[in-house]
């Protein structure tokens, strides 16, 4: 069925058309967007796009790191100052998905997918959103969080404070390689100031409905030494606060078994 | 619902159509401008049939709506032979028995395509990686792989 395409130079009249219409729906790359509409879903009647530059920048010279909505798995991957970054862009798709898929549409991609989004918020990212209220920065978890109710709702860029590469870890587990769904999906930043860890942050995927910070393990492991015992307490917590589901990659049963032993993996810095 | 104009450029030349709007590139080269080389496998972004180059980067026809290509050139298999000649790709398909029902066919030599202009002589890690998004039924893909492998060896041979 023919839908209405509206797009836009400029984010602010994207902003207010998608906020004033109840079915209109924004176009990122379009991976799950297009997916939907080849199937037939009714309940979207117009296609919002913008096509406003700010929004494809990739600012990575600051002490904060901001990348816009728009920008591909495949801008990450040839970005030097974002080398943390590719082992979770490359983990997306096949090379055809990363050069269409956004950042900014991971944000609301459904489990098994949203693997960027896990590594951003092991980053602390904050999310900048235009909504017809005006602009407002929110921190991704809380987004996440209320995911659902973000209908209508904006986002143009994402940004963390720059890190060192080598504090920050991912891990996708999958069972087709070198692509697949994800059976789990984990990410730690785990800054070391003294020989202890300070500020760790871990955010596991496809272990509740929307990527998750998983605050036991972050307690495991702050203020400590990232030594055997650390790592094996870090591992015990790794299901305390995940609600996983099943799915046709694997049960949430499976997931409870399988997240702490990778948990340690990630944490010994295993293959 | 009125149509959308729409002028990119396919296999080099200048195309003007009139679109619906939600229409995707895939429809919209094989059923208003003709080309029947990109496939229709799923139509979710999961066999890679239907792979076509956008501006050299390659990109499923079958998510791409179809007015983001206004102003753009757009590549398919139909595009990629030289007069009676064969692509060095479609040679080396051949004379590898990569294809089988032919069906992946088109997608796999665009996605091998967008690896050798941008990487002359990949690894067999790299064309793994570089098929990785098609899906082929019939093959097993070794036969893919090497017939890739041995079109990037045979340009550095003829260079
Ligand atoms: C074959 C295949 C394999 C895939 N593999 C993976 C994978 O391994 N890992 C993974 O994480 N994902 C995967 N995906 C899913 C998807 O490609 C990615 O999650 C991608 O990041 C989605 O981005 P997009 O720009 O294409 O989203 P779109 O389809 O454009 O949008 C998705 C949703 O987000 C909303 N949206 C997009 N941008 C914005 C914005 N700026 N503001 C507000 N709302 C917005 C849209 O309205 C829509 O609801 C795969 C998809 C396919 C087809
Ligand atoms: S038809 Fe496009 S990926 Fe299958
Ligand atoms: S040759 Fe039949 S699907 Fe690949």
């Amino acid at each position: 069925m023919p839908v209405i395409v509206k797009s836009f130079t400029n984010a602010g009249e994207a902003a207010a058309a998608l906020s004033s219409e109840r079915e209109a729906r924004y176009l990122g790359g379009g991976t799950l967007v297009m997916r939907a509409l080849n199937e037939g879903d009714i309940s979207i009647s117009t296609i919002v796009r913008a096509t406003d530059a700010a929004m494809t920048r990739i600012d990575a010279t600051g002490s904060r790191v901001t990348i816009g909505a728009s920008v591909t798995f495949a801008r990450i991957l040839a970005e030097r100052d974002l080398a943390f970054l590719h082992a979770p862009a490359r983990s997306i798709g096949g090379p055809a998905v990363r050069n269409m898929g956004t950042v900014g549409g991971n944000l609301f991609a459904p489990i098994p997918y949203g693997d960027f989004t896990v590594a951003l918020l092991a980053l602390d990212a904050t999310v900048a959103i235009q909504g017809s209220f005006g602009g407002r920065d929110m921190p991704l978890d809380e987004f996440l969080q209320a995911r659902e109710r973000q209908g209508g709702a904006l986002v143009l860029s994402v940004s963390f404070p720059r890190i060192a590469g080598e504090s920050f870890r991912y891990r996708k587990v999958a069972r087709i390689q070198p692509k697949g769904g994800s059976v789990i999906t984990l990410a730690a930043h785990l800054p070391v100031s003294s020989g202890r860890i300070a500020g760790a942050r871990v955010a596991l995927g496809s272990m509740a409905p929307v990527p998750t910070r998983a605050r036991a393990v972050e307690r495991a492991l702050e203020g400590r030494a990232l030594d055997a015992a650390t790592i094996a307490a870090a591992a015990a917590a790794a299901t305390e606060g995940t609600s996983p589901g099943d799915n046709a990659l694997a049960s949430a049963w499976y997931r409870r078994e399988i997240v702490g032993v990778h948990l340690r993996r990630l944490l010994s810095g295993q293959e | 619902m009125s149509k959308i104009p729409l002028q990119f450029r396919h296999n080099g030349r200048e195309v003007a159509i009139f679109v619906d709007g939600g229409t995707n590139l895939l429809v919209a080269l094989r059923e208003l401008i003709g080309d029947m080389t990109p496939k229709f496998g799923c139509g979710q972004g999961g066999c890679g049939a239907c792979s076509v180059l956008i501006d050299g980067a390659l990109h499923l026809s079958c998510l791409t709506l179809a007015e983001t290509v206004a102003g753009r050139s757009v590549e398919t298999l139909d595009g990629i032979k030289q007069g009676p000649q064969l692509h060095p790709l479609q040679r080396a398909f051949m004379e590898n028995f990569a294809a089988q029902c032919g069906y992946c066919t088109p997608g796999m030599l665009m996605a091998a395509k967008a690896l050798l202009d941008r990487n002359p002589q990949p690894s067999r890690a790299e064309v793994v990686e570089a098929i990785s998004g098609n899906i082929c039924r019939c093959t097993g893909y070794e036969p893919i792989i090497n017939a890739v492998l041995a079109a990037a060896s045979g340009g550095r041979a003829s260079a």
